[in-house]
């Protein structure tokens, strides 16, 4: 029998409708979040703002110690987790048989790593870094006088490289893998060595890849909070960290200061606002640059 | 016939379980080109990457048997695996240059032995590139990246950069077969040309290339070599229906 479509086309309309909303709510959610911070915020953020010291308590003056230790973080992290992600996703894609015993345990080690909660990495800093290592280092030294034993810049760093280790890998991972299996051959047809084609054939052609997994380590590593709380961010420190071993100010844990812990919390929200706006504009960009790069090697990878 | 170069005695290779080379005995003469043909999953690139040892690369690949290059048995326990690919080069099907300079492209295989004088790098590649029948075509822009050549100029760079260093042997697994009739007609003149100083072993699923350029040819079947002969005899009067067969058109 001949039917006439109209029911079916209602309900069509109406999933398509559900559907939609629920997609422009994710874009509602986004522009409301970008205005309020921009909205509370810009009045506040200038030149000052990010170049002075806090003044009055924190309820006045700029942001400029958290940004450099967010940067001085970002960068020890970055030494500490860059090179050893790297290897380990050469030995991954290069050395290790794709299903052997200990590439799986690896990859399953990676997987644990990434969904571990940020806290767990803070105790895990604290207990290990902080109570073990550096104690031990004090011990061993320093006849038991406290330097190393206790949060500063190196532990919090270290803690957040064991935070992004698992997205180095991955990139770089990714990236080792766009090199065709052919260049591979072509270099040890010519008498290369194993070494010799990783180090001249497949690290150069992936190295944007490894700059896109930099990149988003660090954009990781700026926003977090939890893992630094136990291992090095201060309060407020009337000077800038100059030694591995000084605790530092870092903006993510600035906002959270700022918003519960200050002498008068309705005064600093412009620079709650702030200090937000300048730490979304850092990841944002910082996502962003990533993106364009890993955007780069994969049209590379297709052709 | 002229002096062996290569030597193959009761060669079996296995993926796993699965038998890809059954029971290969052959010898392959010095400075002429040998052609293996046969239909697709014959065993022929298998055999191919054989002699350089190219399969040990690969998972759970397992080889018996004897493979002799001027006598000396290159699956012994003690060969030096990346010394022997030094003297046996390889052209793979698509052209796969380095995304480097031209002139990086061809210096890489005399700068990992150990080359680093410049002059001395620079007379090594422009005689492989004269050698490869481009260096007229890329003389003036040597440092120009090799990934803008065309795929005809790319193959024959990388033929370059295997004579580079310095080689006897050079196999070539269907280093036409991507390319244009004009690029195709210029790496056939190349072989040609190159079997004056070098030994070839050529895969070829053109069996008009194959009759051209070839002194002797294989046919392959199914992992196993059904017959072996100078290439004239090959393609006029083989002795076994199988190969006549597949030359004729009639399967593969």
């Amino acid at each position: 029998m001949i039917t006439t479509t109209k029911r079916r086309d209602i309900k069509g309309a109406f999933l398509e409708g559900a559907t939609l909303t629920s997609a422009l709510l994710i874009i509602a959610i986004i522009v409301i979040i970008l205005f309020v911070i921009i909205k509370g915020g810009k009045g506040t953020l200038n030149w000052d703002f990010i170049t002075k010291f806090p003044e009055n308590g924190m309820t006045e003056g700029g942001i400029f110690p958290a940004i450099y230790g967010t940067a001085l973080l970002v960068i020890i992290m970055s030494i500490a987790a860059v090179p050893f992600g790297t290897i380990t996703a050469i030995y991954l894609t290069e050395y290790a048989k794709e299903n052997s015993l200990i590439a799986k345990t690896i990859r399953f080690a990676i997987r644990t790593l990434a969904v571990v909660p940020s806290i767990i990495f803070g105790l895990f800093g604290l207990g290990f870094f902080i109570q073990f290592v550096g104690v031990g280092m004090d011990k061993a030294f320093l006849g038991g006088a406290l330097k190393w034993g206790q949060p500063n810049i190196l532990w919090a760093s270290l803690t957040m490289a064991l935070l992004t280790l698992p997205v180095v890998i991955v990139s770089v991972e990714e990236a080792l893998r766009t090199i065709p299996r052919d260049l591979r051959e072509a270099s040890l047809a010519l008498g290369a060595t194993k070494w010799q084609t990783i180090r001249k054939v497949v690290i150069p052609g992936s190295f944007s890849g490894i700059m896109t997994g930099t990149i988003l380590a660090v954009s990781r590593g700026a926003g977090e909070v939890a893992p630094i709380l136990f291992t090095g961010a201060a309060y407020y420190i009337a000077q800038l960290p100059h030694s591995l071993s000084d605790q530092f100010m870092v903006l993510g844990y600035h906002v959270y200061i700022m918003s519960t812990q200050s002498a008068n919390v309705d005064k600093t929200l412009p620079i709650q606002f702030a200090t937000t706006l300048v730490l979304l504009i850092l990841t944002f960009s910082l996502n962003l640059t990533a993106i364009i790069i890993r955007y780069r090697i994969r049209r590379k990878a297709v052709r | 016939m002229k002096k062996e170069k290569i030597h193959c005695e009761n060669l079996y290779l296995y993926y796993g379980n699965k038998m890809a080379l059954n029971n290969i005995s052959i010898s392959i003469p010095e400075k002429k080109v040998t052609a293996l043909i046969g239909p697709s999953g014959c065993g022929k690139s298998t055999f191919l990457r054989t002699l350089n040892r190219m399969n040990d690369l690969i998972d759970h690949v397992k080889i018996e048997g004897e493979v002799y290059i001027d006598d000396i048995n290159i699956y012994d326990k003690n060969i030096d695996v990346v010394n022997l690919r030094k003297f046996i080069g390889m052209v793979f099907q698509k052209s796969n240059p380095f995304a480097k300079s031209i002139f990086e492209n061809v210096a890489y295989g005399p700068k990992i032995n150990g080359i680093s004088h410049k002059s001395e790098l620079e007379g090594i590649v422009e005689t492989a590139l004269k050698n490869a029948a481009i260096w007229d075509e890329v003389k003036d822009r040597l440092h120009d990246s090799a990934l803008g050549l065309s795929g005809g100029q790319q193959q024959r760079l990388c033929i370059a950069r295997t004579l580079a260093v310095n080689p006897e042997i050079i196999l070539m697994d269907e280093p036409a077969s991507a390319l244009d009739p004009i690029s195709t007609s210029k790496i056939e003149e190349l072989i040609v040309e190159l079997k004056k100083d070098y030994t070839i072993v050529i895969v070829t699923h053109n069996m008009q290339q194959a009759a051209r350029i070839s002194d002797q040819t294989a046919f392959f079947y199914m992992g196993e070599l059904i017959e072996y002969d100078k290439t004239k005899k090959i393609f006029t009067n083989p002795d076994i229906k199988q190969t006549e067969d597949y030359i004729t058109g009639r399967f593969g």
